[in-house]
């Protein structure tokens, strides 16, 4: 109740009604809120980032902002969603994951930043970031902060003493994979997890998939069992029935272990998943190399993302210029975004630390001294730009480990899974009352 | 606050017996001591139960928003193959560990009860311990000790060059959830159990032994029966515990997401159509028939419980 009294009490003093039109702001108007002393509210689960916000503070003194972790990914969505229901209690800013900003610009709920001067931005960040983040009519929703081009870690021993050189054709793959297996049961050239549906749409992104099209607000091409996508699922499917690669749910004890003990020669994972690893596998430092996801087509080089994320404004907010400003400056700032990089660890966003020798140099013991970042900065510059996200992910992605997930672990036929994943999601989009086309 | 509604009969009651002239009415302080618990009773209990029936009568879209649907909620759930699954699943559950726990809890609580049983403080405590152990904790401990690779189980097998059953996959996984449920509320049962035996007078022992009874004659001619109550509560709250199973196959559909789909139980079903399909409406309408069913079920049990004491 007297979140909505405020709301209107803010609405009528002035503040240009937010995003209503897209003419960009005057400076005066910025400079004006920017010394109001006002509060925002962000939610993130980003660890420390209080030293981030400082130097926001530091530079916009009248601006403090109260940072509250809401919970992590799903967990922080199902509050915000209930807060944007009750009208009354959603922060002012937002983590927002890249997949999860349909889900929210669905209910129209994001604040389109291009009056906020998010436009002049464009040119800084990575262009396929820019393309997540944007709306079908050009609008920004959100602001990269950091990201996950997908590549492929790998046993640098295992490799050795099989005598398999690194693939990089998803046919070298599957050859390495039966060679591997067969020379040693008890290793497996890689894992692809049942319950693992956001890397399976990082090598859905790499195949070139289209699997959802958003053609208007109410309207939805859904595709999980075209071409590309039946390339893919065939593919692991024929491997996982072969027995040549494990199907274990990741992120679990057992998954671990088998880091540890060398169950597993490669990881097929995102520019976050070295720093990861080298936490959770200590037992086998020095042994792992980064190389790029082996390739359809071996004439060019393509990759998908899987994580990272976004900064997003709530569209009820009262105070919208200095929220878009924060979101801007928290991801654009060079000082700000090089803490990201270097205290939280996040994979950047932003082209210019992408190229800065002092984030691309650093040479981790735990990789032999393999300029890892390196790797996965050209691997940045190689993802898809076009890939769409639904704007009912969770629902996506369950239905998808109860049916494609289901049929790799269980060696059935993965492609024949394809199609109960794909009416699963027609009835239920339809279900909301979407108009659904296949085409 | 238990005690305060507790002593709310007494008052009156002495009250009656000796009848004071210009005193309050007898009754008039009852409400009082238990309006705590009715205040609370009706804001956190009946107050969200009313509101998910409301919830239940409308739809929820992403495209068009909420619109009144009356009754459509229910006959869609009605006729939704996954919630039968889901059901069926739980009462095949039911069947098998509801019997076994019992039974075990029934031995131990007789075995203590009989006095003839070394170390009896000791197993009374082993035996509840699981109990005092939350049930997300026991299951992701049992989960680590079914784990097919790297489980505790499955290395001691392969030491012995043998294979231990995947506990796992999908033949073994209402077993190994049993198992967990089994290990978690044998205690609770068998204190409850044992507690109603501990009210037998011990006269009617000596009296059984004059009449030459042995100790299995006791169990069956006097205590089974006088247990008989005791057992129907314990066989309620299992009725209620197994068609509600929700934590273990959550927490196992980590480690199992192959066996354990999102409609693995009728509660998981309902959680998964609220939190993960945003369906609110639907899921309250899909919680509103379990429980109804519950209630039934409940009720058949106490109505045979009964009859068969009157036909005695």
């Amino acid at each position: 109740m007297l979140g909505t009294a405020a709301l209107a009490a803010c609405g009528s003093s002035g503040t240009p009604a937010a995003a209503s039109s897209a003419s960009a702001l005057s400076q005066s108007d910025i400079d004006g809120a920017m010394s109001k002393p006002t509060t925002l509210t962000f939610w993130t689960w980003v660890s420390d980032i209080s030293e981030e916000v400082a130097l926001f503070e530091k530079k916009y003194p009248a601006i403090k902002v109260n940072v509250v972790n809401a919970g992590q990914g799903s967990a922080q969505y199902t509050k915000l969603r209930t807060a944007l229901q009750a009208g009354s209690g959603a922060p002012d800013v937002c983590q927002i994951e890249y997949q999860y900003i349909p889900t929210f610009t669905i209910t129209d709920s994001l604040l389109d930043l291009r009056p906020y001067g998010a436009s002049a931005l464009r040119g800084k960040f990575v262009d396929w970031t820019w393309g997540q983040v944007s709306g079908p009519n050009g609008e920004v929703f959100a602001i990269p902060q950091d990201t996950g081009p997908m590549g492929m870690l790998y046993r640098a021993d295992i490799f050795e003493a099989h005598g398999i050189s690194v693939p990089t054709t998803w046919d070298e793959f599957a050859t390495a994979a039966h060679k591997l297996h067969a020379a040693d049961p008890s290793v497996y050239l890689t894992n692809i997890s049942a319950n693992e549906p956001a890397g399976w749409h990082g090598l859905l992104w790499q195949a070139n998939a289209k699997p959802y099209v958003m053609t208007d607000s109410s309207t939805i091409t859904v595709n999980v069992d075209d071409a590309a996508s039946q390339k893919v699922a065939s593919y692991w499917g024929e491997l996982a029935q072969a027995g040549v690669i494990s199907t274990d749910p990741d992120f679990t004890d057992s998954w671990y272990t088998g880091f540890n003990q060398g169950k597993y020669a490669t990881w097929l994972t995102a520019a976050w998943g070295p720093l990861f690893l080298s936490g959770s596998a200590q037992a086998t430092s020095g042994k792992w190399r980064a190389a790029p996801l082996p390739q359809w087509d071996s004439s060019s080089q393509v990759s998908g993302n899987w994580g990272g994320s976004t900064t997003a404004v709530i569209k009820s907010t009262p105070n919208a210029i200095a929220a878009a400003q924060f979101a801007q400056f928290l991801n654009s700032d060079p000082d700000c975004a090089s803490l990201f990089a270097s205290k939280q660890f996040l994979f950047p966003s932003t082209k210019a630390l992408l190229a800065d020798a002092g984030f691309t140099g650093q040479a981790p013991a735990f990789y032999g001294g393999q300029q890892v970042n390196e790797v996965f900065a050209k691997i940045s510059d190689t993802v898809n730009p076009t890939f769409q996200w639904p704007p009912f992910l969770d629902q996506v992605a369950t239905d998808w480990t109860n049916t494609v997930g289901k049929a790799l672990a269980d060696k059935t036929d993965a492609v024949a899974a394809l199609g109960q994943w794909q009416s699963q999601i027609t009835s239920y989009a339809q279900n909301q009352g979407f108009t659904v086309h296949t085409s | 606050m238990s005690a305060t509604t507790a002593a709310g009969p007494e008052a009156p009651a002495r009250a009656r017996r000796r009848p004071r002239p210009g005193g309050s009415r007898p009754g008039a302080a009852g409400p009082v001591f238990v309006a705590p618990f009715l205040i609370l009773f009706l804001l956190l209990f009946l107050t969200p139960l009313g509101y998910a029936a409301y919830l239940s009568l409308f739809q929820h879209r992403l495209i068009g928003g909420t619109s009144f649907v009356g009754l459509h909620n229910y006959l869609t759930a009605l006729s939704d193959p996954q919630l039968r699954h889901g059901v069926l699943r739980v009462a095949l559950f039911f069947c098998i560990q509801v019997p076994v726990m019992l039974i075990l809890a029934l031995l131990f609580a007789l075995a203590l009860d009989s006095g003839l049983m070394r170390l009896a403080r000791v197993v009374r405590l082993g035996v509840f311990l699981p109990y005092a152990v939350p049930s997300v904790v026991a299951t992701l401990m049992w989960g680590y000790l079914y784990g097919p690779s790297f489980g505790p189980i499955a290395q001691i097998a392969k030491h012995f060059h043998a294979a231990a059953p995947n506990f796992l996959d999908s033949d073994w996984m209402l077993a190994s959830l049993s198992n967990i449920v089994t290990w978690e509320f044998t205690g609770y049962n068998m204190i409850i159990l044992y507690a109603a035996l501990q009210t037998i007078p011990r006269d009617l022992y000596e009296a059984a032994a004059v009449d030459g009874a042995g100790a299995w004659r006791i169990a069956r001619a006097i205590k089974l029966p006088a247990l008989k109550p005791a057992l129907t509560l314990t066989l309620l709250f299992s009725v209620i515990g197994s068609f509600q199973l929700f934590n273990e196959p959550y927490l196992l559909q980590q480690l199992a997401p192959n066996v354990i789909d999102s409609a693995y139980t009728a509660n998981l079903y309902a959680y998964t159509l609220s939190f993960t399909g945003q369906q609110v409406n639907y899921a309250a309408a899909v919680s509103f028939l379990l429980g109804l069913l519950i209630v039934v079920i409940s009720y058949v049990f106490l109505f045979l419980a009964s009859r068969r004491r009157v036909a005695r």
